[in-house]
Order: structure tokens, then C-alpha cells, then sequence
């Protein structure tokens, strides 16, 4: 089965935690994870709700394969509506927690109302006990981890919480596990403050013993583990350098976002990219990478696990940060480098540190704080705002400043907590805001890789590397070559990532697994894993039946074909350098072709016929 | 040949597939909390470390058993629990200097490493070799061949 078939119903208004049985029909229609929990939120759910009001709920959500033997099964997801998008919310994330919560004998947790006073939940298998937590508000993740763990004295214990962003009402605040995985895009972070829940605690002992073909479940996952091992990218890219290894190669493409976005190679991205993690520094001779880590049953390894130059001026007085922790990713070194036009790999290592600590997304922070250098550059805002600090295109210093004030919630960093697209509002340069449906792009142009650029446009959680990741096919080859350049093609390209991410992400394992498998590689495993017979197709058919169910969530939340935009700077204003030089984004000719092909009307409305066909609920 | 497990700590990236390949081999389910083997994470100093029995000659727990519920698989050289005689006293696991011998609650008896009666499922399972079976007379093996690597002949 692999399901435990449970769910968790916590209320927190009320104070009161019930068990249920999960919906075996929606399990079979929508797998697990995202588009099981996503299922629940149609149901459960107003679209047009506040989300951070009382009628929002918020889901943590493992997949069937999460906390069994399959390679990268750990991973879980939250899903809620989103408070910088206003449309569904689902943030994925690895580390042991979503494990944990399975071993304790819960396929979901299921989090409606808001509390009257501060509270977390301890869950120690069957048993589900909401705490008061008081004592916690008010600490960052770091801090509130080290109580909770003198408090519960289980070190094997998996904490979740949330930090003092999100308490701060920082739009883009993420729920970290772990102490540096995070459940990172969107504010589902934010979502969980405005409920009064600070953390869950979680302690499973029971295990996973009722996968429906042991035999040939430990016969395809080993199979699937050789793949991985094997395949260039997973079994000795990722490992070595992480997803970092992409920071030169987008460059060279000509498709790394700079300054803002308003240009397209940064001269810096050697000098914060993984070959310059593993550099010696000159103070104590050691890298900025210690080594490698893995999330639960992952044996891809991409994690960086990374320290800051002790005699940088970012810590040199803070001793507590001359630790071990979660390094620089692609996307957010991009975000805090590239984009802010800062190639200090000390100040970005540190302040991703804070985004840890704290729960902030780096991708939407950089992006805010690059739209804000935008700002200050034009005069739109001043050293009034800024406490006299000047905030310029290339000032570690300044993105060390703003990381700490956005981290607490103070000051300036208020304004930077609303993102990009309410702060250039705010200033009146709403122009500056590179966002989709509120949400800032991750680290790959769209001028010089097309194909993003339709995804980013019509994804269903605002602009997102992770909903279709097309830059496996239009860089890296995978599973074939597309020209980055040429928008011709792309429109399919696209729904192929969309609808396979969707299934992947269900079934509780990581999408970075698809550098080397199709889903002939992971239909089997989720095969052996469930009962009924789950072929390729089928999975394909879900990830489209997920898809189209959260679009239509969307149009009733209130958005609408408008919002399947780029930003006019994409459209426009052509690349500058590089061999996309000259290009602007080609989305018009794109996003008529997409609708069509995903049978949705020329206004983007999922067609009855789809509808139908997909078996959507309403 | 008797051979043994062999941990290297620097290969190992915490993923826990040993746990989980632990847990499946001898309990039939995923559950690090009952595996025999267990990788520490020390999160500042940013190391994971394999820890599991390694099946002392003179094994503590053994000479601690009141009941004789601790016998040397010949074949093997493992130490190994035998369930029906075991009453869940937890002497051993007092015995024990390491604390690699550890009382379950749900069988009421306690657990340690049986080298998988020969195929250690963990070392099989290990994706970066940080956990081998290898032959006893020479776990340090691969140590001194990294240490001999780095003598540079052409000076001496």
C-alpha cells in the first residue's frame, strides 16, 4: 500500500487533534503529496479565502514513497493557499522530517483554524499533543530548535518551524525542516505564523512495513538506485558540485539573470560559483564546501554542507555562525549573487545562513533586494528608507544588512518582507518587479532559454524553476536537445515537465532524480510500492489531472489568462550580451499554442472536455 | 575468510539507506528506529558517522548474558542474539562499552548487528562505500593505501 491511510486533523481554534481515515479514491485519482493534499484543499477549501485568515488550511503531505528504501524518498510538501500569490501553494522539501512523519503512521496533517495564543505540535507516533508555545515566539528556527530538543530529549526528534519572519508577516517566509531544508516558495511559512503555529515535532517508531510487492519494490529501487548512480549528472554532477554546477554553465549560455534582471551574464558568477566553493580561502586554507549531504534515502547527495570565512567581516563577530550548515544551491546563490550583482561568496554564504535560520526564501529575497538596489538607483527610494545605508548593485554589505533586517522583521526590512512586486508598487516602479503572479523568477532568463519563460508564465504557483523544468531538455539534453533560443515546440516541451513534475512530486520523491530517470524508471517503483496497477501512463495521466485541478483552483481564487504574463523588461528589452543576445521573450507566440494544447480555451479556462475527461472534482 | 564491516566516515553523506536497508533485512519494514546501524549527524562540524557493533572477541554482552542468549556464529564470527532464549533483561546492553546492543520494545528482547548472518544489508545498500564488508585481517587496507599513495618515491 505504502499509504499509512491516515491523516491528522489538527484544529487549531478549537485545540483539538482527530484521526481519520485517508480518502482512498482521491488516493488513487491523485497519488499523494501535492496532488492528494492539493484534492483536500478543493474540497475543504474557498479559493477566494484570506490566506492568512482562519478559513486557509495548510497541509503537510508525504507521497506513498516517502520513508520507504526508494532513492530520494523523503521528501514532503505544504500546501496551502499562498499569501504573495494568492493562488495554491505547495512547497516541497527534503531533509527526514516528511520520513518521520510516515514512520509516525501519518500520510497528512491537515492544520485548519488559528490559534488564540502560540502553540506547536508534538506528534510521538499515534500520539498528537498541541503545546503552548510562548516561550518559542519571538526565536529564530535555530533558536527554537535547540529548545524544543532539551525540551523533548529525543535527538532522533525532526523539527519543523517556522521563524521570525514569518511571524513578522514577511510574504515569502518558508517553513525549515531540519535546520536547513525548507519547504522554501510561496509564504507557506507565513501561512503557519498567521495560524499561531510555530513548529511541529515529530518522533516515529512504527515504521513502514505495508508495501504491497516487498519483492519487487526492493528490485526496482535497486534498479533505480544503479540508474542514478551511473547517469552523469546524478551519480557524479550533482554530488561533486551540487546544483551550483549550473552557475557557470547559465552564464556561458547567456541566461543568467543579472542585476535585476537587466542583464544577462554576470562578470562575478566565477567567483560564487562550485568551483569556487571548493577553493581554498586564504585565511585557514579550507574551502568554503565541507562535503556533501543527503536528505532522507537519497543517494544523489546534491546538498552542500558549507562554513563562512571566519575573518569575514559578516561573522568575524559572531562566533555562533562559524558552524557547519547548509551552503549555497543554484537558485538562491543566483538570487543573493548574480541578481544583486554581489559575487562575495562569504557575505552569500552567510546570509543564506539567515534565510536558514530564519525562514526566509532566498530566491524571493534576493529578487526583492535587487528590485530594491533597482529603486534606489533611480532615487525611487533613499538612505531615509534605508537607515542610511546605501544600497547598491554590488554592496555585500548591503545585502548582508538587508538579509538581517529582514530576518527579524525591523525596519526596512518590513518593506523588503512584502517582495518585489508589493514593494515596487509601493515606490511606484511597479515595472521593477520581476515576478510572476507575485512571485519572484529563480535563475535562468527567459530571454535566453525560452522554453523557462512559458513555464515560469503558467505556473500554477507563480514564477517557478520547479513546476517545469525545462532547462534539462533546452541546456543539459535531457531526456533530448531543444534549442534554447527557439520558442517553437516549447508549448508541449512544457506541459511534458509540468504534468511529469506534478506525478513525481506525488509520489513523494525528488524531481532532481529525473536528470537520469523517465518515468519507465519510476512508474515501477511506485508500482510495487501501491496497490493497483500504476503504469507511465497512468502517471503522466495524474500529473495532468494535478495540474489542470490546481489551475481551476486558480480561476476560482480569481486569476485569470492576465496573470499568465511576464514581466514588460522580458518582452521588451532584449538581452544584452551572450548568444542570446538580441532576443526578448517570445511568450505571445508560445501561450496560445500552450492553452491549445493543454485543451484549455483561447482564455486559458480548462475546457468542460478536459474537465471531463481528467475526472476534475465540481 | 572472516570478514568485517569497515566504516569510513568521510564517504558516508547521511542518507541513511543503510538504516532503512537495516530495518527492511530484519524487522520486514522501513524504520531507522529499530536499525542496527546508525549514522550520526554532528550538524556544526558538518559529519555523518556509520556506528554499529563490531563484533568484540570477547564480547562484553556475551560474558554479561545471565541466560547464554549470545552465541558467536561460527561461520561468520558475528555475535549473535538468539530470540527465544534472550528474556529482556538489558544486562547487555550495559555490558556493552559502545552501546551497539540496544533493547526493542516492541519484541521485548534486544537487537544488535548479525552481520546479516554474512551479507550485511547495509554494505549493500551504502551508495558511497562508506560502509564495506571486507576481510577482517585487513580493514586498515585501504587506509594505508591512501597513505602509501601520497609517498612521493621520486624524492627518497
Amino acid at each position: 500500500m505504502s499509504w499509512t491511510k491516515k491523516v491528522l486533523r489538527v484544529n487549531l481554534t478549537n485545540g483539538t487533534v482527530a484521526e481519520e481515515p485517508l480518502n482512498m479514491q482521491w488516493a488513487n485519482d491523485y497519488l499523494g503529496q501535492r496532488g492528494l493534499a492539493t484534492r483536500y484543499m478543493v474540497e475543504e477549501t474557498d479559493p477566494a479565502c484570506d490566506p492568512l485568515g482562519p478559513d486557509n488550511k495548510l497541509i503537510m503531505a508525504t507521497g506513498p514513497l516517502t520513508g520507504t528504501t526508494a532513492s530520494t524518498g523523503g521528501r514532503y510538501s505544504v500546501i496551502c493557499k499562498s499569501p504573495l500569490t494568492n493562488a495554491i501553494a505547495c512547497s516541497n522539501s527534503g531533509g527526514f522530517f516528511g520520513a518521520e512523519m510516515k514512520f509516525a503512521g501519518w500520510d497528512m496533517i491537515i492544520f485548519e483554524g488559528r490559534a488564540a495564543s502560540p502553540m506547536y505540535l508534538s506528534i510521538e507516533n499515534e500520539k498528537a499533543t498541541l503545546i503552548a508555545a510562548d516561550d518559542l515566539w519571538g526565536k529564530s528556527v535555530w533558536e527554537s530548535d535547540k529548545i524544543l530538543r532539551t525540551k523533548h530529549q529525543d535527538p532522533q526528534t525532526r523539527i519543523a518551524c517556522v521563524g521570525r519572519s514569518a511571524e513578522q508577516g514577511c510574504l515569502y517566509s518558508a517553513i525549515v525542516n531540519d535546520l536547513h531544508r525548507a519547504a522554501g516558495r510561496s509564504g507557506v511559512g507565513t501561512v503557519m505564523a498567521s495560524k499561531n503555529l510555530k513548529a511541529v515535532v515529530v518522533r516515529g517508531t512504527q515504521g513502514l512495513a505495508n508495501v504491497d510487492n516487498p519483492e519487487a519494490f526492493m528490485a526496482t529501487t535497486k534498479a533505480g538506485k544503479a540508474v542514478l548512480a551511473e547517469n552523469a549528472v546524478t551519480g557524479q554532477g550533482l554530488p561533486a558540485y551540487g546544483t551550483q554546477v549550473l552557475m557557470n554553465v547559465i552564464n556561458e549560455v547567456g541566461a543568467l539573470p543579472t542585476r535585476n534582471m537587466r542583464e544577462t551574464q554576470f562578470e562575478g558568477a566565477a567567483n560564487v560559483s562550485a568551483e569556487a566553493m571548493a577553493e581554498p580561502r586564504k585565511s585557514d586554507g579550507k574551502p568554503n564546501l565541507t562535503t556533501n549531504g543527503a536528505c532522507y534515502a537519497c543517494t544523489i547527495a546534491c546538498g552542500r554542507i558549507s562554513t563562512v570565512d571566519r575573518t569575514h567581516f559578516s561573522v568575524k563577530d559572531k562566533p555562533e555562525y562559524w558552524i557547519n550548515s547548509g551552503g549555497l544551491e543554484y537558485e538562491a546563490a543566483w538570487a543573493l549573487g548574480p541578481d544583486t550583482g554581489v559575487d562575495d561568496i562569504d557575505a552569500l554564504t552567510y546570509v543564506n545562513f539567515l534565510c536558514n535560520e530564519d525562514g526566509l526564501d532566498p530566491i524571493s529575497f534576493g529578487s526583492t533586494v535587487a528590485a530594491a538596489m533597482e529603486l534606489f538607483e533611480v532615487g525611487a527610494i533613499s538612505t531615509a528608507q534605508t537607515d542610511g545605508v546605501e544600497l547598491k548593485f554590488g554592496s555585500a554589505e548591503a545585502l548582508v544588512w538587508a538579509a538581517e533586517q529582514t530576518a527579524k522583521g525591523e525596519g526596512f526590512g518590513r518593506d523588503l518582507g512584502m517582495g518585489s512586486k508589493r514593494l515596487c508598487e509601493k515606490y511606484g516602479r511597479p515595472e521593477f518587479s520581476m515576478t510572476v503572479k507575485g512571485q519572484e523568477f529563480p535563475a535562468y532568463d527567459p530571454r535566453g532559454i525560452q522554453g523557462i519563460g512559458l513555464a515560469y508564465a503558467t505556473s500554477n504557483r507563480g514564477a517557478c524553476h520547479l513546476r517545469g523544468y525545462t532547462i534539462a531538455s533546452e541546456i543539459l539534453g535531457i531526456p533530448e536537445k531543444t534549442d534554447p533560443l527557439q520558442s517553437d515546440g516549447k508549448a508541449g516541451l512544457v506541459k511534458a515537465f509540468q504534468d511529469a513534475t506534478a506525478a513525481v512530486d506525488s509520489a513523494g520523491l525528488c524531481v532532481f532524480t529525473t536528470f537520469a530517470w523517465t518515468m519507465d524508471d519510476i512508474a515501477p517503483q511506485v508500482d510495487a510500492a501501491c496497490a493497483g496497477d500504476w503504469s507511465s501512463e497512468r502517471m503522466m495521466e495524474v500529473g495532468e489531472r494535478i495540474w489542470n485541478m490546481e489551475r481551476e483552483y486558480n480561476a476560482k481564487a480569481g486569476l485569470t489568462s492576465a496573470d499568465d504574463n511576464l514581466p514588460t523588461r522580458l518582452l521588451t528589452e532584449a538581452a544584452n550580451a551572450g548568444p542570446a543576445a538580441g532576443k526578448v521573450s517570445e511568450l505571445d507566440k508560445m501561450l496560445p499554442e500552450y492553452y491549445a494544447v493543454r485543451g484549455w480555451t483561447t482564455d486559458g479556462t480548462v475546457s468542460s472536455e478536459t474537465h471531463q475527461r481528467l475526472g476534475l472534482p465540481g | 575468510m572472516q570478514k568485517s564491516l569497515h566504516i569510513d566516515p568521510g564517504k558516508c553523506t547521511g542518507c541513511l539507506q543503510c538504516e532503512s536497508a537495516c530495518s527492511i533485512e530484519n524487522e520486514g519494514m522501513f524504520n531507522p528506529s529499530k536499525s542496527r546501524i546508525k549514522v550520526f549527524t554532528f550538524h556544526d562540524e558538518g559529519r555523518f558517522v556509520p556506528y554499529t557493533c563490531t563484533q568484540c572477541d570477547e564480547a562484553w554482552c556475551m560474558q554479561a548474558c545471565p541466560v547464554d542468549a549470545i552465541v558467536i556464529n561460527a561461520e561468520t564470527g558475528s555475535k549473535d542474539v538468539l530470540e527465544d532464549v534472550c528474556v529482556g533483561c538489558k544486562v547487555c546492553t550495559i555490558a556493552c562499552p559502545f552501546g551497539t546492543i540496544n533493547y526493542n520494545t516492541t519484541s521485548g528482547k534486544v537487537i544488535k548487528c548479525d552481520l546479516c548472518g554474512g551479507d550485511p544489508a547495509c554494505a549493500e545498500a551504502c551508495p558511497t562505500q562508506a560502509i564495506t564488508y571486507v576481510d577482517a585481517n585487513a580493514t586498515g587496507l585501504d587506509k594505508m593505501r591512501a597513505w602509501a599513495s601520497k609517498t612521493d618515491n621520486a624524492t627518497s
